[in-house]
C-alpha cells in the first residue's frame, strides 16, 4: 500500500498531506473548544454571572464552530484533489506501463486481470486514500486532544472513559478478526455463484439437450446455501456493532454522570467538569470508532495496491537496444536456427527453425494446431524474443532495431481480426494515420473490401463498434488486411488471415496482393492448402520442427505430413491434376 | 470482446463520509414493484413485524433515557446550589433504572438486527434460486435477445442491493422516524424553549442535504459516465494490445487515454468534494444547535426556568438528531434504487415461460422414425421462415442438412429438440407427437454434438457422465476409445479426474472430440451432429470425422454438414437457404434438379477444383 503511494504520489501531494494534517489539528482544537466553553457557561451559571457573558461566550463558540467547519471544508477539498489525482495518475502510469508490455507479460497477467487492475483496483485504493485523509488523519488527533482534555479534568472520569474505550477496542477488533477472513469467502462464493450462472447460460442448449437442469440447479443451490450461510454470519457480526456501540455510549454517559455525582459531593466545582466531560468522552469514543471503521477498507485496498504494484514493478522482458541499427529496405528475413520455449514451459514450441525469405517472395507455413506457426510469427513481430538462435532483417538481428521501426516495416494481419472503435477509414489508416482517402480506398480495393464498404450506410465513414461487432468475420478480416497493406510494408505477415474468406475472395485477394505488393516479402500462415499452394516456398511444421520445405509439387511427393493434409482437403482428381 | 463494464458503484461502508450522495436509479413502475417486493417479503412477515416492534421499543427507550439521565445532573446542581450533598441513594436508583433500560434497548436492537439480516439473506437466497430455476424454464429465444452480463448482474448486484437495504435501511428508516418524533416530543416535555432551538436543525439540515445531493448528483453521473469511457478505452486497448503495438499506435492510444482520464479526474474531484461537504456542513449545523442550547439554556437556567440537567439532556438529544436526519435525507434515493433493483429481478421472473407440458405418452425403446408434418415455424411471430414442411426419416437413416452460412441450419435441430415451439404442424417420433411427451423424455432420445463445445467446470469424468450419471467406468472407457479420446484423456495430468476450468488447455478440436465421447456415453437412439468447420486443424478433423462416423452407425442422425463426404453418404439431404427449406432429396436427385443444391455444390464443395487451376 505504501509503496504504491510512493510510486504514484507527486511531491506536492505530500505537502497537501501536511496541510491536511495541520488543518485537522486546527479543526480538532475547534471541536474540543466547544465543550470547554460549555463548561464555562455552567460556571457562569453557578456564579450567577450576567447573561451578557453567556451571550459573548456563545458568539465565541459560533466563531470557533465556523472556523472548524471551514477547516473541514478545506480538508475535504484537498482530500478530493489528492484522491482523484492519485487515481488519475495511477491509471495513467498503469496504462502506459501495460502498453509497453510484451505478449509474455500480457499472458502472465491475462488481459482480464490487467483490466481489473487498471480500473477496479485503482478505484479501491482511491477510496482508501480519500477515507484515510479524511478520517484516519483526524481520528488520532481527536483522540490525543480529547485524552489531554480528559486527563486535565478528572482522573476518575478518565479511568471510566479508558475502561469503556478498552472494551470497545477489544470487542470491535475481535469481531473484525473473525469477520475479515469471511469477507474473502463471501467474495469467492459470490464469484462462484456468478460462474455457475454464467455456465448455465452459456451451456443452456447442452444442459437442456442432456436434460441436466437438475444437476446445474443442485450445484447452484449448494453454493447459494453456502453463500447465504456465510453472509448471515458476516452481517450478524457487523450488525452487532451498531447496537453495541450505542450501548457503550449510553453506558459511558451514565457512568460519567454517576461518578460525577460522587465528585460533586467532594467538590462542588466539579459540576462544570461533569457537564462538559460527556462531550470530550463522546469525541474520544467516536474517533476510535472511526479508526476501526476505516480499518475495514485497508485490507481490501491493500490487496488492490499489491495487485497494482505487481504491474508497476514488472519490467517488460523485451526492450529497445541502446544503439539501434537501421538498414535500407530490402525485405530479407532470415531465421537462423531459432528455438523458442514459452516461459515455464517444459518443451520447446519451436526447435531449430531456419529459413530465408528474400525480397518479394511468398513463404507459406502450414501444419496442425500447436505446430508453432503463430509462435513463429510472434517471434518475428518481437512479441516474444527467441530463446536460441536469431532472426535477422536484412542481415541485422531484429533485436538491434527499435521496436517502433521494426513494426513500421512490417505489415501484420493477425489471426484474430481485431478492429478498433472508429470509422472504417480510421481503422484502415490505423497503420498510417497520414494516409490520404485515395490510399485508403486503394488498400480497401486490394483487400476486396471496397464493395461491402461502399454498401455500408455511410461508406468509409461508417462506424465500427468496439471489437468490430457490427461487421461479419469475413469483412473484419478484409479490413484487417487493408489496414496492414496501406503502408506498403517491406514485409507483410498473414497469420491465418484468409480463414473467414470464401475461396473465391481468398483467391482474388491473393492475386491483388501479388499485383500491388510485388516488392513486399509475404509470409502466410494457413490451414487451407488452397491458400498456399502457389507460394514460392511452403514450410511444413509439425510439433515445432520443420518437416518439409519446398513447393506444393515437391512436398506432395516428399513430405508425409503435407500429403496427409492434402489428402484430407483435396479430392483425388485435384491431387492428380 | 465482451464489454463488461467495471464501473460498479461502491455501496455499503464505501458510502461513508463523502459518499452519501449516490446516483439514484429510478424504478419504471414504483408502485407495482414495491407491491411485489412486499409480497415477496410475505413469508417473512412475522420476523419483520417482531423486528419492527423491537425496533420501536428500543428507540423509545433510547429517547426517554437522556431525560432520566438529566435528573442526576439536576440533583447535583440543586445540591451545589443549596450547599447540601447529592443524594447518592437516589442516584443509585436512577442509575439502576437506566442500566436496565440500556440493556433492554441493546437486546431489542440486536435481536431486531439479527432477525432482519437473516430475513434479508433468506430473501436473496430465494431470489437467486428463483432466477436460476427461471433460467431453465425460459424458452431459448429469450436468450437470443438478452445479454448474459445483464442477467448475471441481476443475480448478484440487484439481489445484493435489495438484501442490503432490507437488512439495514428498511427498519432504520422506521426507527429514524420514531426516534425523531420521540426526541421531539421528549424535548418539548422537558423544555419547549430549548426544543424550538433544536428543531431549527431539521429544516436547515434537510435544505443543506438537498442542495448538496442535487448539485453533486450531476457530477456523480458524470463520474460514472467518464469512468465508463476510461474503462472502455482500457479494455479495448488491452484486448487489442497486439494490434496497437504492431501498428505503433501506443502514442495515439495514450493521448486518447489522457483526455478521458483528465475528464474523469475533474468529475471525480468535483463529486467527491461536493459530497464531502455534507459532513462538515451538517456538523456545523449540529454545532449551531449545540451553541444555541448552551447559550439559551444557560440563560434559562440563570432565570430559573430549567435545571442544569436539562442542558445535559439536550446536548445528547441534539447529537442524537443527526443520524436519523441523514437517514431520512437519503430515504428517497435508497427506496428508489431498492425498488429499481427488485423490479429488474421481478421483471426477469415474470418473463413468459416455455409452453406448459401436456404429458400423455412416453418415448421408450425408440426406433428412430421421425416425421415432420406440415411444419411451419418462425423465430418471431410475424416472420415465418419454414412454411408447411413435411418430411419423413426412417429409423437408422442419416440426414444431412446443408446450406450456406446463415441459412438457418440449426433451426431444424431446435425444433426437433423442442427448444422452440412450432407455429403449425407437428413432429412425430415413432408416431408419437413430440408435444405429447415431456421435454426431458424427448431430449433423452437425442445425443448431441454441437460446434459450441460446451464443457462445464468439474472433472472430465463428470463431464462425460453428464447426460447419463449411471454410466459405468467400462462404458466410458469404451466410449472414449471409440471416439479417439482415450489416448488424449490418458495423456492429460489427472486423466479422467482432470479438472476442466475456463482456461483448461484443450484445443477446440479436442473439446469437440470430448463432446463426441459424451454423446457416445449417453448412447441415445438418435443423434444430432454439427460438423466442425475451419477452426480445427486437419488432422484433428480426421479424428473427429472418424469418431462421428462410428457414433452414427445404426442411429437415426441429423447432421449439419460441411463436408462433401458426409453429404454424399447421407440417405437424405435437406437444403436450406435464408432460413427456409428449399429442397429435399439425395445427392444424385438434387444434382439433377439443378437448383440451389447444385449451385451450392458447385461453389462450395467443389471449390478445391477451382483453386487447383491456380
Amino acid at each position: 500500500m505504501l509503496s504504491i503511494i510512493k510510486k504514484v504520489f507527486k511531491p506536492s501531494y505530500y505537502i497537501l498531506g501536511l496541510a491536511i494534517f495541520a488543518l485537522t489539528l486546527a479543526q480538532t482544537l475547534c471541536d474540543l473548544y466547544l465543550p470547554e466553553k460549555l463548561a464555562e457557561i455552567v460556571t457562569y451559571i453557578q456564579q450567577g454571572a450576567p447573561s451578557t457573558q453567556i451571550w459573548n461566550t456563545g458568539l465565541l463558540m459560533l466563531l470557533v464552530a465556523l472556523a472548524g467547519c471551514l477547516c473541514s471544508v478545506i480538508i475535504s477539498y484537498i482530500a478530493s484533489r489528492v484522491g482523484a489525482g492519485f487515481s488519475a495518475r495511477a491509471r495513467s502510469l498503469m496504462f502506459s506501463k501495460i502498453q509497453g508490455f510484451s505478449l509474455e507479460e500480457m499472458n502472465k497477467f491475462s488481459t482480464a486481470s490487467l483490466i481489473t487492475r487498471s480500473t477496479n483496483d485503482v478505484q479501491q485504493v482511491q477510496l482508501a486514500i480519500i477515507m484515510g485523509l479524511r478520517v484516519l488523519l483526524m481520528a488520532p488527533i481527536m483522540a490525543v486532544g480529547a485524552t489531554v482534555k480528559i486527563l486535565q479534568n478528572s482522573a476518575q472520569l478518565s479511568i471510566t472513559t479508558a475502561i469503556v474505550i478498552v472494551i470497545l477496542i477489544v470487542v470491535m477488533s475481535s469481531i473484525f478478526m473473525v469477520v475479515l477472513p469471511k469477507f474473502n469467502k463471501v467474495q469467492k462464493l459470490t464469484d462462484d455463484v456468478n460462474r455457475i450462472t454464467r455456465e448455465s447460460l452459456t451451456g443452456i442448449k447442452v444442459i437442456r439437450a442432456f436434460h441436466a437442469e437438475d444437476i446445474q440447479e443442485n450445484k447452484f443451490e449448494k453454493t447459494n446455501q453456502e453463500l447465504t450461510k456465510t453472509n448471515i454470519f458476516v452481517n450478524k457480526a457487523l450488525n452487532f456493532m451498531q447496537p453495541f456501540t450505542q450501548f457503550l455510549i449510553n453506558g459511558l454517559n451514565l457512568s460519567i454522570v454517576w461518578v460525577g455525582a460522587y465528585l460533586v459531593n467532594s467538590n462542588p466545582n466539579n459540576l462544570a467538569i461533569m457537564t462538559s466531560f460527556t462531550g470530550y468522552a463522546m469525541q474520544l469514543l467516536m474517533s476510535f470508532l472511526m479508526v476501526i471503521m476505516a480499518f475495514v477498507f485497508i485490507p481490501r485496498a491493500a490487496v488492490s495496491a499489491r495487485r497494482m504494484n505487481e504491474v508497476l514493478t514488472t519490467t517488460p522482458k523485451i526492450h529497445d537496444p541502446e544503439t539501434p541499427q537501421t538498414t535500407p529496405q530490402n525485405g530479407e528475413i532470415c531465421f537462423n536456427d531459432v528455438t523458442f520455449n514459452y516461459p515455464d514451459a517444459e518443451e520447446n514450441v519451436l526447435e531449430h527453425i531456419s529459413f530465408t525469405a528474400k525480397k518479394g517472395e511468398t513463404i507459406a507455413f502450414i501444419g496442425s494446431t500447436g505446430s508453432g506457426k503463430s509462435t513463429l510469427i510472434n517471434l518475428l513481430m518481437r512479441f516474444y524474443d527467441v530463446t536460441q538462435g536469431s532472426i535477422t532483417l536484412n542481415g541485422i538481428d531484429i533485436r538491434e532495431y527499435l521496436q517502433h521501426e521494426l513494426h513500421e516495416r512490417i505489415g501484420y494481419v493477425p489471426q484474430k481480426s481485431v478492429l478498433l472503435s472508429g470509422t472504417v477509414a480510421e481503422n484502415i489508416a490505423y497503420g498510417k494515420p497520414e494516409a490520404t482517402q485515395e490510399e485508403i480506398e486503394t488498400s480497401a480495393r486490394i483487400a476486396e473490401a471496397e464493395e461491402f464498404i461502399t454498401q455500408m450506410p455511410k461508406g468509409y465513414q461508417s462506424y465500427i463498434s468496439q471489437g468490430g461487432k457490427n461487421v461479419s468475420g469475413g469483412q473484419k478480416q478484409r479490413l484487417s488486411i487493408a489496414r496492414a497493406i496501406i503502408k506498403q510494408p517491406e514485409i507483410i505477415i498473414f497469420d491465418d488471415s484468409f480463414s473467414a474468406l470464401d475461396y473465391k475472395t481468398d483467391k482474388k485477394v491473393r492475386a491483388n496482393l501479388n499485383e500491388h505488393l510485388q516488392n513486399s516479402t509475404k509470409l502466410i500462415v494457413a490451414q487451407r492448402i488452397g491458400t498456399i499452394m502457389d507460394a514460392d516456398t511452403i514450410i511444413v511444421l509439425d510439433q515445432g520442427k520443420i518437416v518439409g520445405k519446398g513447393t506444393h509439387k515437391q512436398l506432395l511427393k516428399s513430405c508425409k505430413v503435407y500429403q496427409e493434409i492434402a489428402h484430407s482437403q483435396l479430392s483425388k482428381e485435384e491431387l492428380n491434376a | 470482446m465482451s464489454n463488461t463494464n467495471v464501473n460498479k458503484q461502491h455501496r455499503g461502508p464505501g458510502g461513508g463520509p463523502g459518499g452519501v450522495a449516490m446516483v439514484g436509479e429510478k424504478a419504471k413502475n414504483f408502485k407495482a414493484s414495491s407491491a411485489k417486493l412486499l409480497n415477496a417479503l410475505k413469508p417473512f412477515k412475522w420476523s419483520i413485524i417482531f423486528s419492527l416492534i423491537f425496533a420501536i421499543l428500543s428507540s423509545v427507550l433510547t429517547v426517554i433515557a437522556p431525560s432520566i439521565l438529566g435528573e442526576i445532573t439536576n440533583m447535583a446542581q440543586d445540591a451545589v446550589a443549596s450547599g447540601t450533598s447529592v443524594p447518592l441513594n437516589k442516584v443509585l436508583e436512577i442509575g439502576v433504572i437506566l442500566v436496565a433500560m440500556y440493556v433492554l434497548a441493546f437486546l431489542f436492537n440486536t435481536t431486531q438486527n439479527f432477525m432482519m439480516t437473516t430475513t434479508a439473506q433468506k430473501l436473496s437466497k430465494q431470489m437467486r434460486t428463483d432466477i436460476t430455476e427461471k433460467i431453465n424454464r425460459l424458452p431459448l429465444n429469450y436468450f437470443d435477445r438478452t445479454s448474459f452480463g445483464d442477467l448475471l448482474s441481476r443475480v448478484t448486484n440487484d439481489v445484493d442491493t435489495v438484501s442490503q437495504s432490507i437488512s439495514t435501511s428498511l427498519i432504520s428508516m422506521v426507527t429514524s422516524f420514531i426516534t425523531l418524533i420521540g426526541i421531539t416530543v421528549m424535548m418539548f416535555i422537558v423544555s419547549w424553549q430549548l426544543a424550538l432551538i433544536t428543531i431549527i436543525i431539521i429544516p436547515l439540515s434537510l435544505i443543506v442535504m438537498g442542495i448538496i445531493i442535487k448539485s453533486s448528483q450531476k457530477y456523480f453521473k458524470q463520474q460514472v459516465e467518464t469512468l465508463g469511457t476510461v474503462n472502455g478505452h482500457i479494455e479495448e486497448m488491452y484486448s487489442a494490445h497486439n494490434i496497437v503495438r504492431a501498428f505503433n499506435g501506443e502514442k495515439r492510444s495514450q493521448e486518447q487515454f489522457n483526455t478521458h482520464n483528465k475528464a474523469l479526474y475533474t468529475s471525480t474531484f468535483k463529486s467527491q468534494f461536493l459530497s464531502g461537504l455534507m459532513m462538515p456542513l451538517l456538523g456545523f449545523i449540529g454545532d449551531l444547535g449545540y451553541i444555541g442550547i448552551a447559550v439559551v439554556g444557560g440563560i434559562l437556567v440563570l432565570q430559573g426556568v430549567i435545571g442544569l440537567g436539562t442542558i445535559t439532556s439536550f446536548v445528547i438529544y441534539s447529537r442524537q438528531y443527526n443520524q436519523p436526519l441523514r437517514q431520512i435525507g437519503s430515504i428517497t434515493n435508497t427506496l428508489q434504487s431498492t425498488v429499481a433493483a427488485a423490479e429488474r429481478v421481478f421483471e426477469f421472473l415474470e418473463e413468459p415461460e416455455e409452453a406448459p407440458e401436456t404429458v400423455t405418452r412416453t418415448l421408450t425403446n425408440v426406433q428412430g422414425n421421425v416425421t415432420f408434418e406440415h411444419v411451419s415455424f418462425g423465430y418471431t411471430k410475424n416472420k415465418e421462415i419454414i412454411h408447411d414442411f413435411s418430411f419423413e426419416v426412417k429409423a437408422g437413416e442419416k440426414v444431412a442438412i446443408v446450406g450456406p452460412t446463415g441459412a438457418g441450419k440449426t433451426t431444424l435441430v431446435n425444433l426437433l429438440m423442442r427448444f422452440y415451439e412450432l407455429n403449425k404442424g407437428a413432429i412425430y417420433i415413432d408416431g408419437i407427437n413430440i408435444t405429447d411427451v415431456s421435454r426431458g423424455n424427448l431430449r433423452e432420445c437425442f445425443g448431441m454434438v454441437l460446434q459450441d463445445t460446451w464443457l462445464f467446470e468439474g472433472t472430465l469424468l463428470e463431464n462425460l457422465k453428464f447426460a447419463r450419471p449411471e454410466a459405468t467406468m467400462e462404458e466410458i472407457i469404451e466410449a472414449a476409445k471409440a471416439s479417439n479420446t482415450y489416448h488424449l484423456i490418458k495423456s492429460q495430468s489427472g486423466g479422467f479426474d482432470m479438472l476442466i476450468t475456463e482456461d483448461t488447455n484443450l484445443s477446440a478440436g479436442e473439446k469437440q472430440l470430448l463432446t463426441i465421447t459424451r454423446a457416445m456415453v449417453e448412447n441415445a437412439p438418435m443423434l444430432i451432429l454439427d460438423e466442425a468447420t475451419s477452426s480445427v486443424d486437419t488432422r484433428t478433423e480426421q479424428l473427429i470425422q472418424d469418431a462421428m462416423d462410428r457414433l452414427t452407425q445404426g442411429r437415426t442422425s441429423f447432421v449439419i454438414a460441411h463436408r462433401l463426404s458426409t453429404i454424399k453418404n447421407a440417405d437424405k439431404i435437406i437444403v436450406m437457404k435464408d432460413g427456409n427449406i428449399v429442397e429435399t432429396g439425395n445427392h444424385e436427385s438434387l444434382l439433377k434438379q439443378n437448383g440451389v443444391y447444385a449451385q451450392l455444390y458447385q461453389s462450395q464443395f467443389s471449390k478445391e477444383a477451382t483453386t487447383e487451376a491456380v
